[in-house]
């Protein structure tokens, strides 16, 4: 089958591999129909997420159709059409019987690595580096898929792939940005990033009561983007984007702020160099905070910081005397996207959400080399970009966004 | 019964020596971690991030004044040269499965991977021969009795003369709170042949006890938990012929 290999930093291929196969009895082995980019991809490619090996298949956004079962898989059949959440949960340890699904304690099967760097491991998730248990992803025709009758979420009659694709990840991750800012009815909520779990977040925060939302980002499709979801916007390179919010709220502040960009932000100043120095040695410092910094300190007094971004190791000079003096709440977390699947798809379902609208590029798989450089470096005004596995890429035409 | 044994015995945690690097160590490998780092900042590929990650490994270690071979071998000794092993789990059970599970020693290779079989002798069950894998295909065989038993709370064990790796240990089963299950803590102290040297070059070689039972615990936690232990061993990917060796550093199950 083809599939899409990360060969190095900053080197994506499209090769030839085994198929996958059945390897427990409760695997399921799913012909891959829909797959997309994820941000988080960009750090495994840029090489800041460490423990990638040479060869390792990527992609943690899947959906497909069921074409195998292992012999101890009772509710998933063969046939049915899926979405494959990226978090690996059990079903059984005490973390997936509370929800929090992408904390299992055992789906993934090499937690040491996690152990070592985090204390404690997280899940197994798909594509996603050996630190989260060096599964092949689903950038591919086929995948195999894992605990299957705890993981694969039966997609309802009359819902397109790219209605339900991105309930693997960036939707509920955006909702769950939104809920970990514990929005009251009316509250201001400042979303720093307008990727697609930054959009998300905006839709989810006006769904959970928030009065309004102020969107930051820098690129003006982003921006637009936000603003047709309801959300003001400001532009950090041309916005005293601090200033600016204090003066939007009346000098409070917002009351809750989302990190929804994570490890690689951008920002100028010394500041900006210095962590970006830092960053490529990957060991003084493996994660560029700035979005983080920037949300504790612009969040009001007594507000919560939600950071749905992704870090993954160490980042310096967090700002833990304002985090502190300020009486702030952070939550943070890689999305228990199973607790979100019934709500969100009743959601989509009645049309209060439509993710088909952050898409900007369709491509096929072949293209995915293309697809990873215009989706990290936003040429073509690309946002979101999914990949069809069986698609001849003669077929497919760059989609303008708008 | 040496005095560590004999604290062992009744429950308490056995004494570890410190073993901190001397000052001329952490000068060297500081020295050296430093350069590493400088010279990981030239290269831009991926060599500079394997030297940068092991300078700053050195660095750090120096900085904090742990010996690097110490560090590396991670071995814990007690003052009379045996080796001391604590680990504990959580498993989502009720004590008594628990206990039942592992007073069962024939289960015990089940989950423990060094051990090739343990062997219940007739008679009132006290007696075990226990099977273990050595280095190089080889193995260890030893007798041992069991010297507490309360159901549902605690095994204790002792090899009998004659063992190759005089050993003992316990195992507790203790309530956990809320809706956790029960705690397993388990205790093993041993006499490696060769000391405590002969214990650090069995763990540069992969045979570290410490690191193993913690294996083994989480090996039981899924075992009893969901039925299985997951694996990627034989999933696709795109590596050929030396680069299943870089992932074979990653993973303690094989990826291929
Ligand atoms: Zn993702
Ligand atoms: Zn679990």
């Amino acid at each position: 089958m083809k599939a899409v290999v990360w060969q190095g930093i900053n080197r994506v291929q499209v090769e030839t591999v085994p198929d996958p196969e059945i390897l427990q009895p409760t695997d399921a082995i799913v012909r891959v129909t829909a797959t997309a980019i994820c941000g988080s991809d960009l750090h495994l490619v840029d090489g800041y997420v460490p423990s990638m090996v040479h060869g390792d298949i990527l992609g943690h956004e899947f959906m497909g159709e069921v074409v195998e079962v292992g012999s101890e898989v009772r509710k998933v059949k063969v046939g049915d059409r899926v979405i494959v959440p990226f978090p690996i949960a059990c079903g059984k340890c005490w973390y997936c019987q509370h929800g929090l699904t992408s904390l299992c304690d055992n789906s993934n099967p090499n937690p040491k690595l996690a152990e070592a760097l985090w204390g404690y491991a997280g899940s197994g998730i798909y594509g996603y580096s050996h630190i989260t248990g060096g599964y092949a992803g689903g950038q591919a025709q086929f995948a195999r898929t894992v605990f299957a009758d705890q993981n694969l979420y039966q997609v309802p009659e009359g819902l397109t792939d790219e209605q339900v694709l991105f309930l693997t990840d960036i939707l509920p991750t955006g909702y769950m940005g939104a809920e970990n800012c514990n929005i009251q009815p009316g509250d201001v909520v400042a979303v720093f990033g307008c990727g697609p779990v930054g959009l998300f977040g905006i839709m989810s925060a006006f769904l959970l009561g928030a009065g309004r939302v102020i969107a930051i980002d820098r690129f003006p499709e982003r921006l637009e983007m936000a603003r047709q979801l309801g959300a003001e916007t400001l532009n950090y390179e041309t916005d005293s984007v601090f200033e600016r919010l204090k003066e939007m709220t009346g000098g409070r502040g917002p009351d809750s702020v989302m990190d929804a960009v994570g490890l690689e932000s951008h920002a100028g100043g010394p500041g900006g160099v210095a962590d970006a120095v830092k960053q490529t040695t990957r060991v003084l410092e493996s994660d560029r905070p700035h979005a983080l910094r920037a949300a504790i300190m612009a969040c009001r007094k007594g507000g919560t910081v939600s950071v749905p971004g992704v870090y993954g190791g160490l980042a310096d000079k967090i700002p833990v005397g304002a985090f502190m003096n300020k009486g702030l709440t952070m939550k943070t977390g890689q999305t228990h996207v199973h607790r979100y699947l019934d709500l969100l798809m009743g959601h989509i379902q009645r049309g209060d959400i439509d993710p088909t609208q952050i898409i900007t590029h369709r491509l096929s798989l072949d293209e995915a080399p293309h697809a990873y450089q215009i989706f990290k470096h936003k040429h073509e005004g690309c946002i979101k970009c999914v990949l069809d596995p069986w698609a001849d890429p003669k077929d497919h035409a760059p989609v303008k966004p708008g | 019964m040496t005095q560590s044994q004999a604290s062992q015995a009744q429950g308490g945690a056995p004494q570890v020596s410190p073993q901190n690097s001397s000052p001329v160590e952490r000068l060297i490998f500081g020295g050296l971690g430093l350069g590493m780092i400088l010279l990981s900042l030239r290269q831009k590929n991926e060599s500079g991030l394997i030297l940068g990650t092991g300078g700053a490994l050195l660095l750090s270690g120096a900085a904090m004044g742990r010996s690097v071979g110490a560090a590396i071998t991670q071995v814990r000794r007690t003052p009379d040269d045996t080796i001391a092993v604590q680990r504990a789990v959580t498993i989502g059970k009720s004590a008594d499965e628990l206990y039942t599970f592992w007073r069962n020693f024939e289960n015990l290779p089940r989950f423990m991977d060094h051990l090739e079989s343990v062997k219940v002798q007739d008679g009132d069950g006290q007696r075990s021969h226990w099977v273990a894998k050595a280095h190089r295909g080889t193995s260890v065989e030893w007798d041992a009795e069991i010297t507490e038993d309360e159901p549902g709370r605690r095994i204790a064990w002792r090899s009998l003369e004659g063992a190759t790796v005089p050993n003992e240990g316990f195992v507790e089963f203790r309530p956990a709170p809320g809706d956790w299950g029960t705690e397993i803590h388990v205790s093993l102290t041993y006499r490696p042949p060769g000391g405590t040297l002969g214990a650090a070059v069995a763990r540069l070689l992969g045979e570290d006890p410490a690191v193993q039972i913690g294996e083994d615990l989480r090996r039981l936690k899924r075992l009893l938990e969901v039925g299985e232990v997951p694996t990627t061993e034989g999933q696709p990917s795109a590596r050929k012929g030396i680069m299943k060796a870089e992932a074979k550093m990653y993973d303690n199950r094989r990826t291929s």
